[in-house]
């Protein structure tokens, strides 16, 4: 069989299963069918697409799982993956199914449960906005997911209230076998309003396993978002995820991406600047290991003036590890004085590892100010002997610097009990041992 | 305490060190001075242990043992400290943060008890009021945003904190007005005594002022060729280094 008969097989053996499965799938049936029309016309990316090529997905796809093969339902005891120390709504779900056992839904005066549920029972608000965002034409994972997916939540908070207790969505695979989920979130944060919601990857067990997640986000005028998504599964976690945001005026938009393990992570995210005084920030820490792929794609996309994006990616490399930046800035004819600002900064730390950056500026309107910043290097020489000649041991001295070079992202997280979590996890990884 | 016999390095193929001799006992200040190009910095970048530098041939004892054998981070616990003339920046390393691990880190290899964070702080503040820095600086990241000045200072701050044996200082002057030179010859002074010892790597005289030498070398093509007292950093200001320059051709 040649390689090309090959991969489209994949596509059409893929499609064959998702629609042998979209009948037992709960709601929104039309827009399932309409995705996988969409799924089986641009096909799942192959060697020559762009987006995708340095993160063969379609190739680990094919390598890893047994498509044919469905999903066992789960069992196991979520709370070692919990983050501990936060009041907050707690959302589990086990191999893409929601487990109440071990879920606890804090939310007075805003609406948080389940997609399933909310659709189940005619959410308004749900149907209006699911599917409005994520575009099925644009990406064959979008395209599966929407296909696909089982559950997942939906937030909507109401005008003028913050809230004050975190949504964390605990996302478990019980890989005994093989496994792959599909989940779907839908937020929506209406004027003034504010809300912090945090994403958790894990799994236990050894088998390779597969989750496609799609976030759509409305944040309205003058509202906030924070949107953490800690990716520290060392199990054979391969995930393909999108978080598309619509911004109104003035709102803001933070967003977190920790990935630190894992076998092949590949992160979409989408923020679509339609108004004027917004300010975004997207920061993105990548510590990668082993073998793992990690690859981060974002879009900020200015289509109205007098807005402000900030994007600081920041990445190292060891042992075998990949790392994959490409950061879009499209600024549109309208928006003039429009600021973008992106950074990605990539330190490698081995011969094997390595990192492909691209910076990618689409400008259209001729007031603006706009930069990028895409370097990848090693440890600056000359600081570590520094650091050396003042008694420090060499391998303290590259901890010191790796920490500090991670630092800056950590930084940013502004919730306490969070960045304490996280910074546990990554002193534990860079070896801090001062 | 350093005995550096016919020492001789190079960096890449360039040969720039050609037989150094040097003595220096505890208690004594040494000058090196030269041209540019001599060596003085090389010199300097050998004895710290600069990996981009060969030793080609040649020796350095430090308390009997043999320096250059030893990793940067020996050498300093040895009590070997060298000030840099162009001090990097370090941004998300704090000042004290560095500072303590480093204090610590020579302390285990003394076998001595680390500091804990007040006794730590007790120190900083003894040594800060010693060699007139400001706490500000140091709650910084390491050398960031600091001036010329300031990076100096912050050099013999470290100085005070790690108390070495042999503090080998490269080009501490260059780009200091007299102002600041003045702080820094005074906190070095400070730190003298009957069991220590410093070598001051020089372009100018006017550091020699203010840290006096007991002893000062000339540094011409790799290798001392004149050695005398304070007096001869005099005569080299008034006549310039073209005279020794003279003075070796025709030898």
């Amino acid at each position: 069989m040649s390689a090309v008969a090959t991969e489209k097989n994949i596509t059409a053996d893929l499609a064959s299963v998702i629609e042998k499965n979209i009948a037992s799938l709960p709601s929104q049936m039309q827009k399932r069918k309409e995705a996988l029309d969409a799924f089986k016309k641009i096909g799942l990316p192959l060697n020559k697409s762009e987006e995708y090529k340095f993160t063969p997905v379609t190739r680990f796809l094919e390598r890893n799982f047994d498509l044919s093969v469905s999903t066992q339902p789960g069992k196991l005891n979520p709370a070692p993956y919990f983050i501990d120390g936060l009041d907050a709504s707690v959302l589990v779900f086990i191999n893409g199914v929601y487990s109440p056992a071990h879920s606890a839904i804090k939310s007075p005066g805003i609406t948080v449960s389940t997609l399933q549920d909310a659709l189940l029972n005619n959410n308004s608000t749900a149907l209006k906005y699911f599917g409005t965002l994520a575009d099925v034409n644009a990406d064959a994972f979008t395209a599966w997911n929407t296909a696909s997916w089982s559950d997942g939540v939906f937030v909507h908070i109401p005008k003028n209230v913050v809230a004050e207790k975190p949504i964390l969505l605990y996302h478990i695979h019980d890989a005994q076998a093989q496994v792959i989920s599909h989940s779907r979130n839908l937020i929506l944060v209406e004027k003034s309003s504010e809300v912090t919601i945090l994403e958790k990857f894990d799994s236990a067990g050894s088998a390779n396993h597969f989750s496609t997640v799609v976030t759509e986000a409305v944040v309205e005028e003058n509202a906030g978002l924070n949107f953490y998504s800690i990716q520290n599964d060392s199990g054979a976690r391969h995930q393909v995820g999108l978080i598309q945001v619509q911004q109104a005026n003035h709102s803001r938009v933070n967003t977190f991406t920790f990935s630190l393990d894992g076998k092949l992570i590949r992160n979409n995210l989408h923020l679509t600047l339609d108004g004027e005084g917004i300010e975004s920030h997207m920061y993105g820490l990548y510590l990668l290991g082993k073998d793992t792929l990690a690859d981060n794609h974002t879009v900020a996309d200015h289509r109205k003036p007098n807005s402000f994006s900030n994007e600081l990616y920041k990445g190292i490399m060891d042992e075998s590890s990949r790392g994959v930046f490409n950061g879009k800035i499209y600024v549109r004819p309208d928006a003039q004085k429009t600021n973008a600002f992106q950074a990605n900064r990539n330190i490698l730390l081995t011969d094997k590892a390595t990192v492909n950056t691209k910076p990618q500026l689409e400008i259209w309107a001729d007031d603006v100010k706009c930069s990028h910043g895409c370097t990848s290097g090693q440890l600056d020489e000359e600081a570590l002997f520094y650091l050396q000649t003042r008694g420090i041991s060499k391998e303290t001295a590259q901890a010191m610097m790796l920490y500090a070079f991670a630092g800056e992202v950590l930084e940013s997280v502004k919730d306490p009990v969070i960045k304490a979590y996280l910074d546990q996890v990554i002193s534990e990884r860079l070896h801090k041992n001062f | 305490m350093l005995s550096i016999k016919n020492l001789q390095a190079k960096i890449g193929e360039k040969q720039i060190l050609n037989g150094i001799n040097l003595e220096v006992k505890p208690g004594e200040v040494h000058a090196i001075m030269g041209p540019n190009g001599s060596g003085k910095s090389t010199l300097a970048s050998v004895l710290a242990g600069r990996e981009e530098f060969e030793v080609t041939g040649g020796t350095a004892d430090f308390l009997g043992k043999d320096l250059l054998e030893m990793a940067p981070e020996d050498r300093a616990r040895e009590g070997v400290f060298l000030a840099f003339q162009y001090p990097v920046e370090i941004p998300g390393v704090s000042t004290i943060n560095f500072m303590k691990t480093a204090v610590n880190q020579i302390r285990e290899y003394r076998g001595q008890q680390p500091l804990d964070a007040v006794s730590f702080l007790g120190v900083m503040k003894e040594k800060m009021k010693l060699v007139e820095i400001d706490q500000s600086l140091l709650n910084r990241s390491l050398n960031e945003g600091f001036s010329g000045g300031e990076k100096k200072r912050n050099e013999i701050f470290q100085m005070a904190m790690l108390e070495p044996k042999l503090a080998i200082l490269d080009e501490t002057d260059s780009g200091l007005d007299i102002d600041a030179l003045k702080i820094v010859a005074n906190g070095v002074n400070k730190l003298r005594n009957k069991s220590n010892a410093v070598v001051v790597v020089t372009h100018y005289q006017r550091l020699l002022d203010y840290i006096v030498p007991d002893f000062v070398h000339v540094l011409y093509k790799g290798k001392i060729v004149k050695s005398g007292t304070k007096d001869l950093a005099l005569e080299l200001e008034a006549k310039g280094y073209d005279w020794i320059k003279d003075e070796v051709t025709v030898a």
